[in-house]
């Protein structure tokens, strides 16, 4: 009886869960909403929070893993953002958000080994739980939030893709995350706020 | 081909009395004719896919072989084609493989899996264009389905299962 009861509060969790990350977009953030801090294990086994960057201006969140081919695709584009702008006070912050006993190429084991061949210089972490990227309202890898320090907090600046070329990073004609972190260090507008591209659905 | 022609008049008289089995036997798609002019396009050629006003109802599915729960949920749109066929009901599968990947993955799934459902190949690399002119609240996340006629549409950013599936198709042709 106890190892039914045990079954069924599984499948209950199960199915609530799926339920949950069904219902999309309408429950993320928003332009303008103000993000939660977190505290997730990186890479190299230290918590890594939003509030330990004391000088960052703000911070360029990017949802990703190793084995959805698009977020392959825009790896090195991704280090690239953080070369050109966390000593601008943007750095990247990378988080994997997949369930890794649906997807064992993005457990942490394998997250170490790609952030290595790769050299990534940004924090890789692992959203252990799959508790953050629900409120960010992320759908997909890649996804991207750019953020902004406040008073009131880590305001959300920008929400979407990286650019307008997945497949070929020299096709590119618009790069939204440069031109809306850019805008964020010039104290413009950003012209484009949200842009949608394609991805791998998280795995629950 | 010749064979499969030949294979097709032997099967068709042979089930003479049969009716419904013979119209199944005839609609079977030669897979290897598929990949030999696979159907690829941008979204200015997809379109038209998406906005048909005649009176079948079209199901469009969005996946690619690299996409697990995609590839989970393709026999329920297979069945669905086939369950369908004869209430003027299409589905087409649309793949976002990308285009390097057509000849060692696309093709041989399209192959091995006997997709009998019409499958085109989506490449257009302006996301941020077609996406939400596909629909407006599409955050990108593949697998995506459209059910549409020429009175109604619904757009769905998650996975099926085939009673789900049916289901949502049934709410539309009603």
């Amino acid at each position: 009886m106890k190892k039914t009861l045990k079954k069924l509060f599984a499948l209950i969790a199960i199915v609530s869960l799926s339920a949950f990350t069904n219902i999309g977009e309408g429950n993320g953030y928003k332009i303008g909403d103000i993000a939660t801090d977190f505290s997730l294990e990186n890479i190299d086994g230290n918590m890594v929070s939003l509030a330990d960057f004391k000088d960052a201006k703000g911070f360029i969140v990017v949802f990703t893993c190793n084995t959805c081919p698009y977020a392959v695709a825009y790896e090195d584009r991704i280090e690239a953002l953080n070369k050109k702008y966390a000593s601008q006070g943007y750095p990247v912050i990378a988080i994997m958000p997949n369930n890794t006993d649906v997807k064992p190429g993005d457990n942490m084991e394998a997250m170490k080994v790609r952030a290595k061949e790769k050299g990534f210089t940004f924090p890789y972490l692992m959203d252990k739980g799959q508790k953050i990227y629900p409120q960010y309202g992320a759908t997909k890898t890649p996804h991207i939030y750019i953020l902004e320090k406040t008073k009131k907090g880590n305001e959300v600046k920008y929400i979407g893709g990286i650019d307008d070329n997945y497949k070929d990073a020299s096709l590119v004609k618009t790069k939204y995350v440069e031109d809306a972190v850019d805008a964020l260090i010039d104290g413009k507008e950003i012209k484009q706020k949200e842009t949608r591209a394609i991805g791998c659905s998280i795995k629950v | 081909m010749k064979k499969l022609v030949l294979l097709l008049i032997v099967l068709s008289f042979s089930c003479k009395n049969d009716v419904s089995k013979k119209k199944e036997i005839i609609a079977v798609v030669d897979t290897s004719e598929v990949v030999k002019d696979l159907e690829i396009y941008d979204y200015d050629g997809l379109k038209p896919f998406l906005n048909k006003e005649d009176n079948k109802t079209y199901v469009i599915n969005f996946w690619a072989t690299w996409c697990a729960p995609c590839v989970k949920e393709l026999p329920y749109f297979e069945q669905l084609n086939k369950n369908f066929k004869d209430k003027n009901v299409e589905v087409v599968l649309v793949s976002l493989d990308f285009p390097r990947h057509y000849e060692k993955k696309l093709k041989p799934f399209i192959i091995k899996h006997n997709l009998q459902s019409r499958v085109i190949a989506f490449d257009d690399p302006d996301q941020n264009k077609w996406i939400p002119a596909i629909n407006k609240d599409w955050s990108g996340a593949i697998p995506a389905t459209i059910i549409y006629n020429s009175e109604e549409r619904k757009f769905y950013e998650r996975s099926f299962d085939y009673e789900e599936l049916e289901n949502e198709l049934l709410t539309i042709l009603k």
